[in-house]
């Protein structure tokens, strides 16, 4: 079976502007949520305390709350359903330092009036370790991005580093952008979905960009747009399909996965969906716009494959004893 | 007819490993090394603790202001006004100007790092800078130290207790299976265990109930309450000994078939108990644990041999417990949670089944996909995908890795992942056999034009998921060793493997029936 059969190139170069406007609307339209609502951080990140109950049959939410909201203690705390009809999940800003007194077994004293239940989990983080978690998550993301764009350039040229983040950081925002859209809470396997999206677009981008640099190698025309909508179009096989496997893995995962990894799934959900539009779309006529010239790359590969040339014949005149 | 090539000879060796080495996970075993499950996946208590180090330094200058004083005395140095200041600093002032030079050498010579600095008569001494970091080294690897043997006496299943950083301790404790355990697990980890024997001062203590804690000071006592009732007791605030002396500890009952606790001084705790109970006969005498008093009996006879009774109307779970915490020492700092995730079993096994179903529906479906899109060629790679999988099922069994849940989700996307390379190879040899080259020349060609490709997505996306796993804390640290380790595992097989596979098979692939070997349909020859 064959679904991208390659004829001729798409002009995909001609209409890239369009693509680009699109871009930076969408990726404008993300920060304006991220910084006009912002993030939904769960205890992770904020601190506090999150406790999931399941009962036997349908759980009585309303009578849960009020139960809860009989201690002043836990006024803010908001009570919601978890996955089925039968598990709630409540969640309170405080945290306990003391070792002996847990607020799960506090909530279980008052909930001991609603029904037969089972506490089956009780996370809590102090507020310290949440505002750490949050730098070292920032951290993570920069170092990441970093380690990339070194690796990148040193493998490719500095534009293909700086295109690849950009597009990066393209597939990132809307991601985030989305999260909060959709109000997901924001935990450490938010922060992994995110970093697993860093890594799954740029392995698109790099896809895309080998058959690039492989087309200024082989293709004799030197006009970059041609190169470049011929490299996409000759990949664009691979990329739909890989995205589409990817796809159909995270979706079962988002469908089957389990409420727990529900914001995870959601979230590379969306990544693998933009990534493989990045890729295809934003990456490459960003190295256009940033000056790259074929010519310029031609020589440096010359002069540098004139280099080992010149290496190896001396190491064989120094083999052979000439020298 | 081609025979056997190394490529694939690997990859059978692969496969192999692959499959010896996972099935004590698989199968869970009880003998070969297997993969542990997470606490989010069997259940268990996870902890973050820290530790309020500002008390061991405390502690600390308390003993040193205790060494001035018997150093002093010993000497016959006069002195007065001994304190301590806010808990970092002693001062004290000689009375006599000839003692000067003998005390300043003996604190040198005696107290180490410590900074004595004099004004006159009037001397201050403070802990040096390295003097307070060691404390609160010490005190953090004590409490590591003890925790560990508590939990390791309370006899649970390999609990772990690490440090984490600089000051904190991590606690992760599996297979708790009720509230009522969790509750005892943490008391038993908080508990101070400071056991305290002391002398009732008993000419004032019919006053106590209307004496203030400073009027209580001024005669060198404190005031504490019994455990279990509001009884208040003046005690000598300076203990006749303390746990530090103590080398057992064990559950017994008493006459009325009540739990008790009995424990053994040592050689020097049982001389002081023995010559203290002498002196005591007709008074009495109070244990006190952790700044309660347990009982206080009448001390009827002197007591030699060091044995000792602690009885409290203890629960006999609560007897217990309390001899594991006293045998293991007392903790030189307190200890309080910064983060705590518990998760009850039933909650585990409902992620397995559902991270599992994802696992295998995720697997089907690719490889279905596989076998309809590229035919034979689809095969291979599902082929090589299995061996993926038991790849990493041996590499972490093979390490004792911990598979958390976000470690599932990053098996799912692996093998995701994983097929991507083999992707990028047969979309590669379609190219050549559409352009007309022969298929060995195809294959050949196709592997190594797509090498390059596969060979940078793999090294960035193995940068990120490094930086996850060293930034990454407690599961999701999971996620980035499954996904690091089933990249790795996928340049093995899908591309050695698949490889190894075709030019094996090179010479049955019939040139007439590319829609079956590779999935498509070539317009004749050109």
């Amino acid at each position: 079976m064959e679904i991208f059969k390659y004829k001729k190139p798409l002009a995909l170069m001609e209409k890239s502007k369009r693509f680009g406007l699109l871009s930076v609307a969408i990726v404008i339209l993300a920060l304006g949520l991220i910084i006009g609502k912002g993030f939904n951080y769960g205890i992770d990140f904020a601190g506090g305390t999150l406790i999931q109950v399941q009962y036997e049959g349908k759980a009585p939410i309303a009578k849960v709350r009020d139960a809860i909201g009989t201690d002043k203690a836990y006024q803010g705390a908001t009570v919601t359903f978890f996955g089925g009809e039968d598990e709630v999940v409540i969640k309170t800003k405080i945290s306990s330092k003391n070792l002996g007194e847990d607020i799960g077994d506090k909530i279980r004293v008052l909930l001991k009036d609603t029904g037969k239940f089972e506490v089956r989990r009780v996370d809590m983080v102090g507020a310290k370790v949440g505002s750490e978690l949050r730098e070292q998550g920032i951290m993570s993301m920069l170092l990441a991005i970093i380690g990339i764009l070194i690796y990148v350039s040193f493998r490719f040229e500095w534009r293909f580093a700086v295109a690849a983040v950009f597009a990066l950081v393209h597939d990132v925002t809307i991601a985030m952008g989305m999260i909060v859209l959709f109000s997901i809470e924001v935990n450490l396997d938010i922060l992994a979905a995110l970093l697993t999206i860093l890594g799954y677009s740029l392995n698109d981008t790099i896809i895309v960009f080998d058959r690039i640099r492989e087309g200024i190698r082989t293709i004799k025309n030197p006009d970059l747009g041609g190169i470049i909508d011929e490299s996409v179009s000759r990949t664009l096989s691979r990329t739909t399909l890989t995205s589409l496997t990817t796809f159909f893995v995270v979706l079962t995962l988002f469908l089957s996965g389990g409420e727990i990894i529900h914001g995870f799934s959601f979230t590379l959900l969306v990544g693998v969906i933009v990534g493989t539009y990045s890729s295809i779309f934003v990456a490459s006529p960003i190295l256009m716009w940033l000056g790259f010239s074929v010519g310029g790359f031609r020589e440096k590969e010359a002069t540098k494959l004139k280099r080992e040339k010149e290496k190896e014949k001396m190491r064989a005149m120094y083999e052979n004893g000439t020298i | 007819m081609k025979t056997l090539n190394f490529r694939v000879i690997l990859f059978a060796f692969a496969l192999i490993f692959g499959i010896v080495f996972s099935i004590p996970s698989l199968t869970q075993s009880d003998e070969g090394k297997k993969i542990t499950l997470g606490l989010d996946l069997q259940g268990g208590l996870h902890m973050l603790l820290g530790i309020q180090s500002e008390v061991a330094i405390e502690s600390r200058i308390k003993s040193m202001a205790g060494t001035i004083k018997y150093l002093f005395d010993d000497e016959e140095i006069i002195f007065d006004d001994l304190r301590m200041l806010e808990g970092e600093k002693i001062t004290f002032e000689l009375l006599d100007e000839d003692d000067v030079t003998k005390a300043t050498a003996l604190l040198k010579k005696e107290i180490e790092g410590t900074i004595l600095s004099a004004n006159g008569l009037k001397f201050s001494l403070m802990m040096s800078d390295e003097e307070t970091e060691r404390t609160k080294k010490n005190a953090i690897g004590q409490a590591v130290d003890t925790i560990r043997n508590r939990l390791n006496e309370f006899g649970l299943a390999e609990p772990t207790v690490a440090k984490q950083g600089e000051d904190k301790i991590l606690v992760e404790v599996p297979g708790i299976k009720t509230q009522a355990d969790e509750q005892r697990i943490r008391e038993l980890i908080a508990r101070a265990a400071h056991l305290q024997l002391m002398a009732v001062d008993e000419d004032r203590i019919a006053r106590v109930d209307s004496m203030s804690t400073a009027e209580a000071k001024s005669f060198g006592n404190v005031i504490l309450t019994d455990v279990n009732t509001p009884q208040k007791y003046l005690l000598k605030a300076i203990p006749v000994l303390d746990g530090s002396m103590l080398t057992d500890a064990t559950v017994g009952f008493d006459e009325n078939n009540q739990p008790v606790i009995n424990f053994t001084l040592n050689g020097q705790g049982a001389k002081i108990f023995g010559d203290f109970t002498g002196k005591y006969v007709g008074k009495r005498m109070a244990v006190v644990l952790d700044n309660k008093v347990y009982s206080a009996p009448n001390i009827n006879e002197r007591i030699g041999g060091g044995r000792v009774q602690i009885s409290g109307r203890f629960q006999l779970s609560e007897a217990h417990d309390l001899a594991i915490a006293l045998r293991s020492g007392a903790l030189l700092a307190p200890v309080y949670v910064m983060e705590k995730r518990s998760v009850g079993p039933s909650l585990g096994a409902d992620s397995i089944r559902s991270s599992s179903l994802a696992l295998m529906l995720g697997f089907v479906l690719v490889v279905i996909f596989m076998v309809v899109y590229y035919g034979m060629a689809g095969l291979v790679a599902n082929v090589a995908l299995i061996g993926n999988l038991f790849l990493i099922l041996a590499i972490m069994s093979l390490f004792g890795a911990t598979l958390t849940l976000p470690g599932m989700a990053g098996i799912v996307l692996t093998v995701g992942m994983a097929v991507d390379a083999n992707v990028i190879i047969n979309e590669r040899i379609r190219e050549l056999l559409h352009q007309g080259k022969s298929i060995g020349k195809s294959i050949e060609d196709g592997y190594s034009n797509a090498f390059t490709a596969i060979w940078d997505a793999n090294v960035t996306t193995l940068i990120a998921a490094t930086v996850l796993y060293v930034y990454g804390t407690g599961a999701i640290k999971g996620f980035a060793l499954t996904m690091s380790i089933g990249i790795l595992a996928s340049m093995i097989t899908a591309i050695v493997g698949t490889h190894g596979i075709y030019q094996w098979i090179l010479p049955h692939i019939d040139k007439n029936r590319l829609n079956f070997w590779f999935g498509i349909k070539t317009e004749g020859k050109k």
